[in-house]
């Protein structure tokens, strides 16, 4: 398909929608269906509205806590903000169709002049909660697979891998690893069979990032894989992601088969030499199998256990050959930057963090929700601006981020900017982005134990410093938490995590201490009360 | 072996074994002829081998034989480690748990009705009285009290016994482990 | 003047293990390279004629400027690598994991028939590991005495996996796989199925020879009877080379 016919195709879809003057546009990601979007869909398509009027399933838009969330629309207005109603239930259906062109439901409005909304900056969420996750032209409308077409037919290989190096993207899975650097170890394999993954298999608890994404807006992601195949000089790909997710799976398939009826997918894509197909292969729930080389011994159909690096799966991947793994919001990202450009992506962020970063706010926090901003914004106009604060008039206490791989951080490290970097120093990871707010309530011990359990039981059992060593962790925690502990056992834990975290076969085990370290960093003096209720 | 005359030069021992077989009870005594040339430097305050029925309130060298299993053997543990300034757990059971260890497998209850009723034939009946209370779990020495000092062997033979009274009364810290290991 | 040589795609390095020189091809482990030296670095899951498997931990050395600790069994060497593999840290956590080993299940030395013929009791010695501090997991799993010939006792097993791999590379069976997640994985024989019903199992006997503890044995073996032989892998594996 040419980019003649691309421009065709996107005309057809704004012709369907000629008359159309508003969208009704129902969030129908997992958590505004789990709080009950279904029906309020229903009652809204079944509501007798005219042509001028569409009723549209859509994605994420954000504000979680609120849903199930529906916003009106004007066409031929797409830069103001819609108007946003928050907890919908079927039965306020009428009154919002009639309402529609006419004055707002006050009643059930969401104001989206609040920070939430106004603070964030979306490349990545640019399409979630606005078009149809199951709609290619819809997808094609908004300007989709004009990158991969623009890098088919304007740009080499090399040129492309030199456009993601240039835009500084660094691997949003957890390491931060530099995406040009991998892309471009992988290009320069002989050529021959290659591979590209997409890693969906968000594991971490409170993270449900990758989960958004894949579920508002599936097509962007098949296109920046396929972008990164022809960066590579792959023709097959992979998306690996946990059966947990249905919707997140039957939107990524669907999106695949239309994909592949439009030649977007397949053989000569764009009438070039490239072709590229993808397949989905299930995660059955084993976190481990997030590390890159429990994942790939999975899509074989092995045992999901990592094994030792080198070799890199850059070198040595699926079945032996070159393999580039990349996180669903790394690929997320690659085609606005061959759209935009390398330079226009590295202009936001900080010095070595470039780009966005989508994070998932949840524990106790006013605003649950996924939330787009600039790398480099800092914790407190996350937590307190965009996510609103604490609610119940409690006080924040910390917040957890990178998941069972990350740390707690208090509330003196809120003005931090938050990048790769800056976390790392402060002993946690941006890890996938989850971001767990804790308030003076949680017990800091609580939480450690809490993440070594999860890390205990998600040991795939292979290395012995994580099958044994989380255990024994588990064990002593559990003990001070109880009040049974001595200053023994607390010098052994801390003696097992630096062992651990030296000894471990793969990132999960290197990082399980990483929980209990930064509670003892900022949090020491309760495991001290915990020790000293011991005593007594 | 309980010495005549109380000489204050001589480094006082007690021993006691806990949940054990005496085997490295007896192992010690399988030093044998060095027991007489042992006896000029030591003093044996306390233990099964002696006739002594309390433990002395100072003791240098404190030598417990035999896990933790019943809360007689913990009060024993403990008082040892109150009154000796060093405290050495001999042999495997001291160590590791060991045999009677193997126990924690079942349930407490399990255990005591396969020993005292599945087993007995003629009026099976639990004892309630002058019989120490078990413990849920059998744990080694050091998981009660602290531990100088660590013999492992089932049991460590006199050579190893030998050499580390020897280091010890030499003022030296003994490496058992060049010597033996579990299950010796 | 003799034929030119032929160019070889074989390239040498030097470097150093512990201070000393030596040098390899540059396609040896440092394990590999260690062993011929006669330098004694520890391991439970590598051996030599079975692939790489990496989950001991046992075998990490310190590279010269490097804080990462790298495995022997899966580190090649290369040109001016300082390796050190018994510094105190490396013998620190190597006690440390050995420590974790026999916490884990019931290696009760004193009533196993490989008592004296154990990699792990040996280590345990080597590394001055005279107690452990973290407390037993006392979990009790199963002994399956099915086979005619053997004998498997997960509460002896240390998840080394050497079974595994020598009945699926060396003899070809692939009877043996690992189920279960943390702690509670279990080496097990087909389907989970009595080692004794087995449909592939050969009863050739090479998983109870390349086992380093007690968890697999001869039937009719009593307290430190059971020895073990590991000479015929190196044998089988060079003579299959050669071919």
């Amino acid at each position: 398909m040419h980019l003649d016919d691309m421009f065709e195709r996107a005309e057809e879809y704004r012709a369907e929608s000629a008359g159309v003057e508003h969208e009704v546009r129902v969030c129908m990601a997992a958590s505004c269906q789990s709080s009950g979007a279904q029906p309020v869909f229903a009652a809204l398509s079944e509501g007798g509205q005219g042509d001028a009027c569409r009723v549209k399933a859509v994605g994420c838009m954000g504000l979680c806590s609120a849903g199930p969330l529906v916003a009106v629309a004007e066409v031929a207005a797409p830069n103001e903000a819609p108007v946003l109603y928050r907890d919908v239930r079927a039965a306020d259906a009428p009154d919002i169709l009639a309402s529609v062109g006419r004055q707002p439901v006050e009643r059930l409005r969401c104001p989206t002049d609040q920070p939430f909304f106004t603070r964030q900056q979306r490349i990545v969420l640019a399409n979630a909660g606005i078009i149809d996750p199951d709609s290619f032209k819809g997808y094609v409308a908004a300007g989709g697979y004009f990158a991969l077409i623009q890098a088919l037919t304007e740009m080499t290989p090399a040129e492309v891998v030199q456009e993601v190096t240039k835009s500084g993207l660094r691997g949003r899975g957890g390491g931060g690893y530099p995406t040009g650097l991998k892309w471009s170890t992988v290009a320069k394999m002989p050529p021959g069979q290659k591979y590209v993954i997409c890693n969906a298999d968000e594991g971490d608890p409170g993270a449900f990032m990758d989960r958004a994404v894949l579920e508002s807006d599936p097509h962007r992601i098949l296109e920046g894989m396929a972008i990164a195949a022809y960066a590579v000089g792959a023709n097959k790909g992979y998306v690996y992601v946990r059966a947990e997710y249905p919707l997140a799976v039957e939107r990524i398939a669907t999106a695949i088969r239309k994909a592949k009826r439009a030649g977007f997918m397949g053989n000569r894509i764009a009438e070039t030499q490239f072709s590229f197909d993808v397949e989905i292969r299930l995660g059955a729930g084993a976190f481990v199998c997030g590390e890159e080389t429990a994942l790939m011994a999975s899509i074989e159909g092995l045992r999901g256990q990592p094994r030792p690096r080198p070799p890199y799966p850059a070198q040595a991947g699926l079945w032996g050959y070159p393999t580039l793994i990349n996180n669903v919001e790394t690929y997320a990202n690659i085609a606005p930057i061959i759209r935009e450009g390398g330079d226009w992506f590295a202009d936001i962020g900080t010095e070595r963090s470039k780009g966005t970063k989508v994070f998932a706010l949840a524990g106790t926090i006013r605003n649950t929700g996924l939330i787009e901003v600039p790398m480099g914004t800092t914790l407190r106009d996350i937590i307190e601006v965009i996510g609103g604060g604490i609610p119940g008039g409690k006080a924040f206490k910390a917040v957890q981020t990178g998941g069972p791989s990350g740390g707690c951080l208090p509330a003196a490290m809120l003005d931090i900017p938050v990048d790769y970097d800056s976390l790392r120093e402060l002993g946690t990871i941006m890890g996938s982005g989850g971001m767990i707010i804790m308030d003076e309530t949680s017990s800091m011990v609580d939480v450690a134990r809490y993440f070594m359990e999860f890390c205990m039981s998600e040991s795939c059992g292979k290395c012995v410093p994580c099958r044994a060593g989380t255990l024994q962790m588990h064990g002593l925690l559990d003990k001070i938490a109880k009040a049974r502990g001595s200053a023994q056992d607390l010098a052994l834990l801390e003696e097992l995590c630096d062992m651990v975290q030296a000894t471990s076969l793969c990132g999960l085990g290197q990082t399980a201490p990483n929980p209990v370290l930064s509670t003892l960093r900022y949090f020491r003096e309760e495991y001290e009360e915990r020790l000293a209720a011991a005593q007594v | 072996m309980s010495a005549p005359a109380k000489n204050p030069a001589k480094i006082r021992v007690a021993t006691a074994w806990l949940d054990g077989c005496s085997g490295c009870h007896m192992s010690f005594l399988d030093l044998d002829e060095r027991l007489i040339e042992l006896a000029r430097q030591i003093e044996i305050v306390y233990s099964p081998l002696v006739d002594t029925k309390t433990l002395p309130e100072q003791v240098d060298i404190g030598i417990l034989e035999g896990a933790i299993s019943n809360e007689d053997d913990l009060a024993r543990a403990q008082e040892f480690r109150r009154r000796c300034k060093r405290l050495i757990s001999l042999g495997d059971c001291a160590v590791t748990g060991n045999v009677p260890a193997l126990r924690n497998h079942f349930k407490l209850a399990d255990v005591i009705d396969r020993a005292y009723r599945e087993t007995v034939t003629l009026h099976p009946q639990l004892p309630t009285r002058d019989v120490p209370a078990l413990r849920e779990t059998v744990i080694p020495v050091h998981a009660a009290v602290a531990v100088d000092l660590f013999i492992p062997g089932c049991p460590p033979s006199a050579e190893t016994i030998w050499h580390v009274l020897g280091e010890l009364l030499a003022g030296r810290t003994p490496r058992p482990s060049d010597l033996t290991r579990f299950g010796a | 003047m003799p034929i030119p040589a032929p160019p070889t795609n074989v390239r040498v390095v030097t470097f150093q293990i512990d201070g000393r020189d030596y040098s390899a091809r540059e396609d040896e482990t440092i394990i590999e390279v260690a062993r011929e030296n006669g330098i004694p670095i520890p391991s439970l899951c590598y051996l030599e004629g079975l692939s790489t498997w990496g989950a001991c931990r046992l075998c990490l050395v310190e590279l010269a400027g490097s804080p990462r600790l790298v495995a022997a069994c899966a580190t090649q060497v290369a040109e001016g690598l300082q390796i050190y593999t018994d510094t105190p840290r490396l013998q620190r956590y190597r006690r440390t994991i050995l420590e974790l080993l026999f916490a884990e299940r019931n290696h009760v030395c004193s009533v196993c028939v490989s008592n004296g013929h154990c990699e792990l009791q040996a280590l345990a010695q080597r590394y001055g590991l005279d107690h452990v501090r973290v407390p037993y997991r006392h979990v009790a799993y199963e002994v399956d005495a099915s086979h005619e010939m053997f004998r498997v006792d997960h509460n002896r097993c240390i998840l080394c996996t050497r079974c595994v791999r020598v009945c699926d590379e060396v003899e070809g069976a692939h009877t043996w796989d690992v189920m279960g997640r943390g702690s509670d994985c279990r080496v097990i024989t087909d389907m989970n199925r009595p080692w004794g019903a087995s449909d592939t199992c050969t009863s050739c006997g090479k998983c109870v020879q390349v086992c380093p503890t007690g968890a697999l044995v001869k039937q009719g073996t009593s307290v430190g009877e059971m020895t073990k032989d590991l000479h015929f892998l190196p044998y089988i594996t060079r003579r299959r080379h050669n071919r």
